[in-house]
């Protein structure tokens, strides 16, 4: 009993002897870590010089109205005007809808191709690898490349549909399409990404599976349904999560492709962010990074619970 | 040595030394005398060699215009010599200007707006005063209203006197036999007529850059003025406001008109500035609201078409309109800088009118210079020929942003949503006085 409970407590240096005097070392063990506390020190003033003080003195910035030499303390007045003004709090809903568009077609369009790209097709590596390399191209390069594309009158997009006699839309600059059109890029771009993570699950997945599946008189949607989709759950759980704090957080190609326009229409949280820095209204850009901060943390972290909880159960 | 650290590569100790060294120039400043004569040429004997980094805009006539005068004064004083850095334009721009003031990190001089963006660069704590320059006296009064922040002076001109009206192309003008329409009435009457004559867009607009779709509110602040003097200064205290009616509202509301008339070409919500200048420059395109900096994308990129393009000011609903115009940009010093004295020395040189005549040599003439004594030559392009009336006559005004610090950062988003019928005249209005008043509580004006 003692020599399990030792164990576990200093699992994390499995190099130590174990065997002398159990009980002292279970003491020490419980109030002492194998390692020094000036050993964790450098670490740690990095991580609170860049990370927590930020953090902190952020949140109370966004209640002040400042500039690099002085501020004024404001109370909630910038968080009042973010959610009072119609083309900050309007932001905020292009942020929800764009993160939920990407993240939702990028959990089904990377899951239908992990499993296509899965099977035993012909040229399977290299299409895997067309798949995952807009990853590789830098966000502010696919923005710039599809804004030309897009291009209502020049762009390829609608040249080629002026073949077949379709008057295509200003994809970028029709004030009710330009999300939508940005948000496709980003799945264009990102879904390589869930396509590899699902890849990897699919192939963790035992074949006695779907060898006794098959015994029992499977068929190949059975099999995906009743096996791949439940034994997915961990790389969807991953997909989803980081996909949704890409979306809600996404900023390069939106900045790239419309600038948040036409008007305001494609402005997200993160392109409002940046421009009421631009204007110098610090105050408030900083009170847009804690909504940022704080809608993040409301929708991703019951969501990881949830996810894990149901894996748990499993 | 000092000049290593500068430029090597140990920024940490650069930072240090170049804030501790700002800190010294601050306070030598404040001295009633200060010792040794400050920006006299008999100064240069006694400086040893500098090399002045010098932060410009990209623009094509702002580099030309500062190459130009370096050069010139480095073929003066061998001893100075600069290192031009270029900045991107618009917000990006404004950005990188604040940061480096603010951070201390600014080059030795810099070029930027005047008026409104000047005052938002907060002046007093970051730039360096040069009240004490021989020439001061030479820089015309309209334009140190719009670089002076606290009393003190802090720039100098560089380019000319801007206007913002409409360009329009001459040809189809004389074909038409129409007339330049000095009222919103006759301008939507000669866009009926372009209209109905046949391919050319009456109203070019350009919403792929943004800050091109202001020109129709800003452009028609002198028909503001025209019917209310005391506008700007009733706005700077608060008391009216765009959404109250006309006539500050009328800029919107006649870009609303221009588009429900289905008179802007079709490309509006796509094209760029330099897509704008060339339609109007080739005849795609009758008027295009532009501020008259465009001359020289006209000139760089249809230089055979720079006498078909002419210019009127903003019709507004009075008639007889004034043309609004814009200050020239200056140029400014940061307090950190380590080189005051040869800093000063340039500026000096740059209010003359020798260097007025550089710059026309440079750039040629695109408009009248803010420092006496400073001529333009006989043959001007027909845009600054169709300018010069109105500044002869007087019958101009300044623009907004150099009679109030207050200008809201989502003007462009706005005139680009009423100019594409996204968004109404009067709730463009209501939004954008919204848009402002973070700008005055920024600046801690009263009455806000």
């Amino acid at each position: 009993m003692t020599m399990t409970t030792t164990t576990s407590q200093t699992g994390s240096a499995s190099a130590w002897p174990a065997e002398p005097e159990p009980t002292a070392r279970k003491r020490r063990g419980k109030k002492r870590s194998p390692y020094p506390m000036w050993f964790y020190l450098p670490a740690a003033i990095i991580y609170i010089g860049l990370f927590v003080v930020p953090t902190f003195t952020s949140f109370y910035f966004s209640l002040t109205r400042w500039t690099i030499f002085d501020s004024e303390f404001v109370g909630l007045e910038n968080f009042q005007t973010f959610f009072s003004e119609p083309f900050l709090f309007q932001s905020l809903i292009h942020t929800l809808i764009y993160a939920a568009i990407t993240s939702g077609l990028k959990v089904v369009l990377g899951l239908l191709i992990g499993v296509f790209l899965s099977s035993q097709i012909i040229a399977r590596g290299y299409l895997r690898s067309v798949v995952f390399f807009p990853v590789l191209v830098s966000a502010v390069g696919v923005g710039v490349t599809f804004s030309v594309l897009m291009d209502p009158f020049d762009g390829l997009i609608n040249k080629s549909l002026a073949v077949f006699g379709i008057e295509g839309p200003g994809w970028l600059t029709d004030p009710n399409l330009a999300l939508y059109s940005v948000a496709f890029v980003d799945v264009w771009s990102g879904v390589g990404i869930a396509t590899l993570i699902y890849i990897a699950g699919i192939v963790a997945i035992p074949q006695e599976y779907f060898e006794a599946a098959k015994v029992d008189g499977a068929n190949a949607v059975k099999s995906f349904w009743n096996i791949t989709l439940p034994l997915m759950r961990p790389a969807t759980t991953t997909v989803i999560i980081l996909s949704l704090i890409g979306g809600l957080r996404s900023f390069a190609l939106i900045w790239t492709m419309t600038n948040g326009g036409p008007g305001f229409s494609s402005d997200v949280l993160a392109s409002m962010v940046y421009k009421q820095y631009q204007a110098g209204f610090y105050g408030l850009s900083t009170a847009g990074n804690v909504v940022l901060f704080v809608l993040v943390a409301v929708i991703v972290v019951p969501l990881f619970w949830f996810l894990n909880r149901k894996e748990v159960d499993q | 040595m000092p000049f290593r650290l500068r430029r090597g590569a140990y920024a940490l100790p650069a930072v240090f030394a170049v804030s501790a060294l700002g800190l010294a120039a601050c306070s030598s400043g404040g001295d009633p005398e200060p010792s040794g004569s400050a920006g006299g040429a008999e100064t240069t004997e006694a400086m040893e060699p500098v090399e002045l980094s010098f932060l410009v805009d990209s623009t094509e006539t702002t580099v030309g215009i500062v190459e130009a005068l370096t050069a010139a004064y480095t073929a003066e004083h061998p001893e100075v010599t600069f290192a031009i850095e270029e900045r991107p334009q618009g917000g990006d721009g404004d950005n990188i200007v604040k940061t480096r003031l603010q951070t201390g990190e600014m080059s030795d001089l810099f070029w930027y707006n005047s008026g409104s963006l000047f005052q938002a660069l907060a002046p007093t704590k970051t730039l360096l005063a040069i009240d004490d320059l021989p020439n001061a006296g030479a820089i015309s009064d309209t334009f140190k209203a719009g670089v002076t922040a606290d009393g003190s002076l802090y720039g100098v001109p560089a380019g000319t006197a801007m206007g913002g009206g409409v360009m329009y192309n001459i040809p189809l003008y004389e074909e038409l036999g129409l007339e330049i329409p000095t009222s919103w009435d006759e301008f939507m009457a000669n866009n009926q007529a372009i209209l109905d004559a046949g391919d050319a867009a009456p109203v070019i607009q350009t919403f792929g850059e943004t800050w091109t779709s202001q020109l129709f509110v800003l452009g028609d602040f002198a028909n503001v003025l025209a019917v209310d003097p005391e506008w700007a200064d009733k706005y700077t205290a608060n008391e009216v406001k765009y959404a109250d009616g006309p006539p500050a509202i009328d800029g919107f509301t006649h870009q609303q008109e221009v588009f429900e008339a289905g008179y802007l070409n079709k490309d509006f919500a796509s094209a760029g500035f330099a897509d704008g200048v060339r339609m109007v420059a080739s005849g795609e395109g009758a008027h295009y609201p532009m501020l008259s900096f465009a001359l020289s994308e006209l000139q760089a990129n249809s230089p055979d078409d720079v006498a078909n393009v002419g210019f009127f000011a903003m019709p507004g609903d009075e008639g007889d309109s004034p043309l609004t115009t814009w200050l020239s940009a200056g140029i400014y010093a940061p307090a950190t800088t380590e080189h005051a004295d040869a800093v000063k020395d340039f500026l000096n040189f740059v209010a003359t009118p020798e260097a007025c005549d550089i710059q026309t040599e440079a750039v040629g003439a695109q408009g009248p210079y803010f420092v006496d004594g400073c001529t333009l030559p006989d043959d001007v392009p027909q845009m600054v020929a169709d300018m010069l009336p109105y500044f002869d006559a007087g019958n101009t005004q300044p623009a907004l942003e150099f009679l109030s610090p207050i200008k809201g950062p989502a003007l462009e988003q706005i005139t680009v949503e009423v100019g594409s019928g996204i968004r109404s005249a009067e709730d463009g209005a209501a939004l954008y006085d919204k848009d402002v008043e973070k700008q005055a509580q920024q600046l801690g004006l009263e009455g806000w």
